[in-house]
């Protein structure tokens, strides 16, 4: 291929401002080169760079007691205890998904199971958190099951199950969906490799499937706004292979544990570029790599193609000297082609050399040495730690309430129409058409399965040989959940962000789990339109006010900015989502606590405050309205904090028959949904049902139905007394219906079967 | 009593196998790689897992047949040795012609995880005693429609070979409702699509896997 001339006008064509490549003349004292232009591109680009979100995401906290690694690596690691870990990290696929639903989920999978077994961790769990446009807009269908059905290819092939996740439609994803995928591994504490090439002069060894041109330029795609162009953005797209990566999980685990590595990292974003750079990085080392050994599928390949190119399972590690044969001995075994390409370096520059024209596939001769020539010479802080950073302007205000009103008065409100209406909404009912599609039992882990709780349950079995061959391993319980309501963002970014962790975290108490560490995907519009970046400041306050109250800490993450989509109207952002992956510890198999009610003569209560009943961007208002508006509910995170202790505590005491929070669709739906899982339904009382909507369908936070023997209530009353959580007793558990005094009723039956069809009216 | 559990590459449920024979049933087990020739000495019990060996791009198990320790399964299984199937590993036993049939893409075209319910039609070494009962287990496939010519149809069933039917509801499409068969000289093989060994604990839910496990362990001591 013939190079372009480097010019400030090619680097705007190729996302770099006229600052940024004036600023990267600067760096080499010269103008870059075309490859090297490249190489700055992606580098410098919001996806690898976070140059607009640094900034604030300083402000989260990410320490604690239990963290074993922060941000900054693959993945975060929190202790699980006895030696051992969990790894996880939850990372966004959502614009390769848009522009090529099946392939964008699934390597969504690949990409973030890469991140965590690169940890030296055996992935055991996945959760896919989604956000579809509105469920009629003609394109949501298709989206969503190439989605799912990605998810699923990948998933499953790979032996990972896939156990929780949640989805919510709004018309704001119409032209950006969200695909934010995490997984999650375990690894023994002192076994923990991290992506770092240490050691002047170590081998820097290529292991996985070849090269080729797919992806090239995907972290630029993926940091700029969608137009009318972005079908033609297709060949960005990556094409995943699960078989391959299967090869490269198990051959990787093999490496590990012959303690051969210095480091060793996957090429995701960025490929060989952006992974070879941070490990260098990271150990304060240079790297000389040498293109020409490179295993590649197809003819041709320019070095600017093999360096930016996003080929899938593929992955760098970094030998100790002398160990490369035993690394790519393993290799052979799982027949993964695997060579030395460069050397760690004392230079603290990254220098990539090729044979200009060679192609080995051509039947070329191997090249000279003296052929050989440098392409890219870039010292490696300008790539990393120098890389530009922004603090934008923000807006004042994220968004004014008044802007959106909300007259509740004028909404027609039926109490019994109106939950069988929301139980069969397709944010609220069965996602069972969903997680059917996935392998959510492999690994015979999984304890409590979707559908069954507020957040899956599975059983890790920590294993010294990482391979299945330790007799009766050690086994731990862990909890998982995701959760973000982005229409609450939308109305009140930081309370919304707020409610987002503490829902999460609740979700985990509901199983008897105690949350130890929090990942998360901020998901969010144009960093360079003040009002979004107002929104995404308000939220990490809000996301750090609530880790504060609730002493948890946010282990690893993902910033996925530019969701818009330029329409006739103007651009168009997704509602602010700042998705949160949830992690919990259960101390012991009894206190695993599920949703569905269990024997009728059980007392029913709502544990926490009793508030106003917010409408504002509730589900009861969209399922009416299709909007989002409204004064969204606050939230009192030290109320937050002392419930979720309490009913951590109660379920390890025993004490508690179910638990199920209140959130879409409020207490109405929560109870439809205990009955329903439960197969039993309850009688109760709810005061001012005959109002307006705000008792049945309010959405104020920090409440948990519970129900439990009556012989257990003093108990229970003075337990939470102790604790200082309200509790309100509002009936009992009965046979066959939901029925509220002096109120309708509702069979269990027509419940289910609402609940059962909400997916149907979107894929049909 | 010696079990092994062949790792074809992309096997995926070969830890599950592992874990119930190995933590559960209490049987000496190891993993054997696909490309091994042989077996180990005094092998009773081989297991094919679940999985996507090969990845399963082409007709799911085609290309596993052709590995090295398949020709060891099958002098072991024409020994009368004990050869159990599961899910990726019924649909190469199919491919390798040690079990008649095929298994086709479920009829509603997705990949399916559930558990579903099967009856026990004829007893065996896997089902001694188990004769009519009804086994809640789970299934996790898109290739699970048993398929077969009227003629082999028509001998399984006389010469009742089905091992387990759906009951209450058949999920993929499978002819005559038929989720696993036996095959062998003395019906030591077994090929079935659930997953016998992801429901032998309380705790997933479902342990009637198990009384597969206690059967084919009585069986072993009974040679």
């Amino acid at each position: 291929m013939t190079e372009p001339t480097v010019d400030a006008a090619l680097a705007l064509e190729y996302g770099l401002s006229e600052e940024e490549f004036v600023r990267a003349c600067e760096a080499l004292g010269r103008t870059p080169n075309f490859t090297e232009l490249g190489v700055f591109s992606v580098m410098w680009s919001e996806h690898c760079s976070y140059k607009s979100s640094r900034v604030h995401l300083s402000r989260l906290p990410t320490t604690g007691a239990r963290v074993i690694q922060g941000p900054g690596e693959n993945a975060g690691v929190v202790d699980i205890g006895d030696g051992w870990t969990a790894v996880f990290k939850m990372e966004s696929h959502n614009h390769p998904s848009f522009i090529e639903p099946f392939q964008g989920a699934a390597t969504g999978v690949g990409g973030i199971l890469r991140d965590v077994f690169t940890m030296g961790a055996r992935p055991v769990a996945l959760m896919d958190s989604l956000r579809m446009g509105a469920p009629d807009h003609p394109k949501t269908r298709g989206l969503l099951t190439g989605v799912v059905a990605g998810i699923s290819a990948y998933g499953n092939a790979m032996g990972v199950p896939t156990v929780a996740g949640d989805l919510q439609f709004d018309s704001a994803y119409n032209g950006n969906i969200l695909v934010n995928a995490f997984a999650l591994g375990i690894a023994k504490k002192d076994k923990l490799f991290f992506g770092r090439a240490s050691g002047i002069g170590n081998p820097i060894l290529y292991v996985g499937a070849r090269t080729g041109r797919d992806g090239i330029h995907g972290a630029t795609m993926a940091s700029a706004e969608f137009d009318d162009e972005s079908d033609a953005k297709r060949p960005t797209v990556q094409v995943g292979d699960p078989f391959m990566q299967k090869l490269l999980l198990e051959a990787c685990l093999e490496i590990f544990a012959a303690d051969v590595l210095e480091g060793v990292q996957d090429m995701g974003a960025a490929g060989l570029t952006s992974s070879t750079v941070e490990m260098a990085g990271r150990a304060g080392t240079g790297v000389e790599l040498d293109l020409d050994c490179i295993p590649r599928r197809a003819k041709k390949l320019a070095p600017y193609e093999i360096l930016l190119s996003e080929s899938q399972e593929r992955m760098v590690m970094v030998a100790r000297a002398g160990m490369e044969e035993r690394v790519l001995e393993i290799c052979r075994k799982w027949d993964l082609d695997a060579c030395v390409i460069g050397r760690v370096t004392d230079t603290g520059r990254w220098v990539i050399k090729a044979t200009p024209g060679y192609d080995p596939l051509s039947g070329d001769p191997a090249p000279h040495e003296s052929a050989k020539q440098v392409f890219v010479d870039i010292p490696v802080s300008v790539l990393t730690d120098d890389a530009p950073k922004y603090n934008r302007p923000i807006a004042d205000e994220p968004r004014a309430l008044s802007k959106y009103p909300l007259d509740i008065a004028s909404i027609a409100y039926d109490p019994r129409a109106d939950l069988l209406e929301i139980l069969a909404s397709p944010n609220v009912g069965s996602r069972a058409w969903i997680w059917r599609q996935y392998d959510h039992i492999v690994r015979v882990g999984t304890a409590v399965r979707p559908g069954a709780a507020d957040a899956a349950v599975i059983r890790v079995f920590c294993d010294d040989s990482m391979n299945g061959t330790t007799p009766s391993p050690r086994e731990k319980w862990l909890a998982l959940k995701s959760d973000c309501n982005a229409r609450f963002c939308e109305l009140d970014p930081r309370a919304g962000a707020a409610m987002a962790v503490a829902e999460s975290c609740r979700n985990l108490a509901c199983v008897g789990a105690e949350a130890i560490g929090l990942t998360d995907c901020l998901n969010f519009g144009s960093p360079k339109r003040p009002e979004i970046m107002a929104q995404f400041a308000a939220a990490i306050d809000g996301m750090r006010d609530a880790c504060e109250a609730l002493g948890v800490a946010i282990v690893s993450g993902n910033v996925s900015l530019y969701n818009e989509t330029e329409t006739p109207e103007g651009s168009r952002a997704i509602l602010p989502t700042p998705m949160i992956g949830a992690v919990g510890l259960i101390e012991k198999p009894a206190d695993v606590l599920t949703m569905g009610f269990k024997r009728v003569g059980d007392l029913v209560a709502i544990l926490g405050p009793h508030g106003p009943g917010a409408m504002g961007g509730s589900e009861w208002v969209w399922t009416k309205t299709r909007e989002v508006k409204g004064t969204p509910p606050s939230i009192d995170l030290q109320a937050e904090a002392r419930l979720q202790r309490a009913l951590i505590s109660l379920a390890r005491r025993g004490l508690l028959a179910s638990a199920h929070d209140c959130s879409e669709g409020g207490l109405a739906v929560a109870l439809a949904e205990c009955s329903i899982a439960g197969g039993l339904g309850a009688l109760v009382r709810i005061e001012e049902i005959t109002a307006g909507p705000q008792a049945m369908f309010g959405e104020d936070p920090t409440r948990v139905i519970v129900s439990f023997l009556p012989s257990q209530l003093q108990l229970i009353e003075r337990a939470l007394a102790d604790a200082k959580v309200p509790m309100r007793l509002i009936g009992s558990v009965v046979s066959e219906s939901l029925a509220i005094e002096g109120g309708p009723t509702w069979t269990i039956h027509e419940m289910a079967s609402a609940h059962a069809r909400a997916l149907e009216a979107v894929v049909g | 009593m010696k079990a092994v559990v062949v790792q074809f590459p992309g096997s995926n449920a070969d830890w599950d196998a592992m874990r119930a024979l190995r933590d559960v049933a209490m049987i000496a087990t190891e993993f054997v790689f696909h490309k091994a020739s042989s077996l180990p000495s005094g092998t009773d019990l081989v297991v094919l897992p679940g999985g996507f060996s090969f990845g399963d791009y082409l007709r799911c198990g085609a290309i596993a047949r052709f590995s090295p320790i398949i020709a060891a399964v099958r002098q072991h299984a024409e020994r009368g040795g004990f050869v159990l199937g599961i899910c990726n590993g019924f649909q190469i036993l199919t491919e390798a012609n040690m079990l008649p049939g095929a298994l086709t893409r479920n009829t509603h075209l997705r990949f399916e995880c559930r558990d579903i319910h099967v009856r026990v039609d004829a007893e065996g070494p896997f089902t001694a005693g188990l004769a009519a009962s009804v086994l809640r287990l789970p299934i996790a496939h898109a290739e699970g429609r048993y398929h077969a010519d009227e003629e082999t149809l028509a001998m399984l069933e006389r010469e009742r070979r089905v091992a387990f039917r759906y009951v209450r509801d058949n999920p993929n499409g499978s002819l005559n409702d038929i989720a696993g068969i036996y095959g062998g000289p003395r019906r030591n093989v077994l090929g079935l699509m659930p997953h016998p060994e992801r429901a032998c604990e309380p705790a997933l839910g479902s342990a009637d896997g198990r009384q597969l496990l206690s059967s084919i362990t009585k069986s072993i001591l009974a040679r």
